[in-house]
């Protein structure tokens, strides 16, 4: 059990992009606003700040919550993955080639959550239906595109993905 | 858009959790998935002076079924409720109202006990649980008590949990055969309930209505239970005739406020759409038919 008096700062061990990270933070401070600032993973952006858009999304065990309406002491020894995380050896990921494919974005602003929540649909392994994919945007905003392309690339890499173990 | 400052505690027993409330009293509040908490805390809409984190409290966690009764642990994710074989099976309700809520995004951290305990009227998991008959389980340093849901919630936000007092879990009693449905309207997928309704039905071997259970979320300060459309429909078959007057009898008490989203009446029209629906898919479940 920790007990911490108002402003005193924690420490925070965690585990971003398979890269273990130490750091301190206040109780206070938001697992986005870690991320961003102490981390300097500007990649997770932050839009509305009280769970609405969607756009500081990230993979906390796996799994896609919103980075605003956590706090980094909450985040003590997890794995936190980020956009940062995406691309290895400097090749996309094929959720990024089918964004690109796919004109699924244009300013790019909601990008990196959309790819995060993405990333949990595809790691589960399901080929989900469109309603499926659909439902999942539905806690992202995106005031540029609309979202057809989004779909279209999101069907994409999960269609490839698919084919890829397939081969296997 | 930052939350104040404050205490952060984080214990990893219930014994310590409520050892912490007594401390802290009025001025400590429970966070579990924070998923309505915490836009709260960042809009400074609430400043508390200590967080009690109950995240690593692993007795919390889970569904379990024991002697009839299923046990859901407070800190049970809505993801999980939402993807749980053992819910599918024996309360198939939860299974269809789970999607309701928010977003995949945070079900993935919002909890069951939260959803309960922070008592928003046009939450999904209070209506539920309300049609289910559930007995809700409260632990303080004085020891464990049971309450019934029908008595739990006061007003907006506001239920039997006093500021020392824990909800540790939601007691849902296990019945066969019984049909059940849930009907939400929202402006978007994912945003709050403009109606919605929970229905557990049950019906005797010739096809009467044996058992109801009828709530209505969004209408009122607290989940309404339409108990005259509950009793009326006792003992009587479903029919055009008996749904139309269940209908107007459930939405007789309905006062819900009147916002920017929807009017008055237009909340009141969409109950009455949303309780005709969830009676007749209830019905008919409870008769095996396909919905």
């Amino acid at each position: 059990m920790s007990n911490l008096s108002i402003e005193q700062k924690m420490n925070v061990s965690l585990s971003i992009n398979g890269r273990e990270v130490e750091a301190e933070a206040e109780p206070r401070k938001l697992l986005s606003d870690f991320i961003r600032e102490d981390l300097g993973l500007t990649g997770t952006h932050v839009g509305c700040e009280h769970g609405v858009c969607g756009s500081c999304t990230v993979l906390y065990n796996g799994a896609a919550v919103r980075s605003c309406l956590m706090f980094a002491v909450q985040a003590n020894g997890s794995d936190i993955q980020t956009i940062e995380g995406l691309a290895k050896n400097g090749e996309q990921h094929v959720l990024q080639q089918s964004f690109t494919e796919c004109h699924g974005l244009q300013c790019g602003f909601c990008t990196p959550g959309i790819l995060m929540s993405s990333l949990e649909m595809l790691n589960s392994g399901e080929e989900p239906t469109k309603q499926e994919i659909k439902e999942m945007l539905s806690g992202h905003l995106c005031r540029c595109t609309g979202y057809t392309g989004i779909i279209a690339a999101i069907e994409r890499a999960c269609g490839i993905k698919k084919c890829k173990e397939g081969d296997n | 858009m930052k939350p104040a400052t404050f205490t952060y505690c984080s214990p990893s027993t219930i014994e310590e959790a409520v050892k912490l409330l007594e401390e802290y009293g009025d001025t400590g509040k429970i966070i579990a998935g924070g998923q309505s908490f915490i836009p709260i805390l960042n809009m400074r809409m609430s400043e508390p002076e200590c967080l009690i984190d109950i995240n690593q409290i692993n007795e919390l966690n889970g569904v379990r079924v024991e002697e009839g009764v299923l046990k859901i642990g407070a800190l049970t994710k809505q993801r999980e409720l939402e993807q749980s074989d053992a819910i599918k099976i024996h309360v198939p309700i939860l299974s269809e109202a789970t999607p309701y809520i928010g977003h995949v995004q945070t079900r993935n951290r919002g909890t069951v006990g939260g959803s309960v305990a922070h008592a928003d009227p046009s939450a999904e998991l209070p209506l539920c649980f309300l049609a289910l008959d559930a007995e809700i389980v409260i632990q303080s340093i004085d020891g464990t008590r049971k309450i019934s849901i029908n008595d739990f919630f006061i007003t907006y936000l506001t239920t039997e949990v006093m500021p020392e007092e824990i909800l540790t879990e939601i007691h849902v009693p296990l019945s066969e055969h019984t049909g059940y449905a849930f009907e939400e309207f929202s402006r978007r997928h994912g945003d709050f309930a403009l109606a919605a309704v929970a229905c557990i039905l049950s019906v005797d071997e010739i096809g009467k209505v044996d058992k109801v259970r009828l709530v209505l979320g969004g209408v009122d300060a607290i989940p309404l239970l339409a108990e005259e459309a509950m009793e009326y429909l006792a003992g009587k078959s479903i029919t055009e005739e008996t749904i139309e007057r269940a209908v107007e009898l459930a939405v007789k008490d309905a006062d819900p406020d009147e916002d920017l989203h929807a009017s008055k009446e237009y909340r009141v029209h969409m109950a009455k759409v949303l309780t005709r629906k969830a009676l007749i898919k209830a019905y008919n479940r409870a008769l095996g038919k396909e919905v």
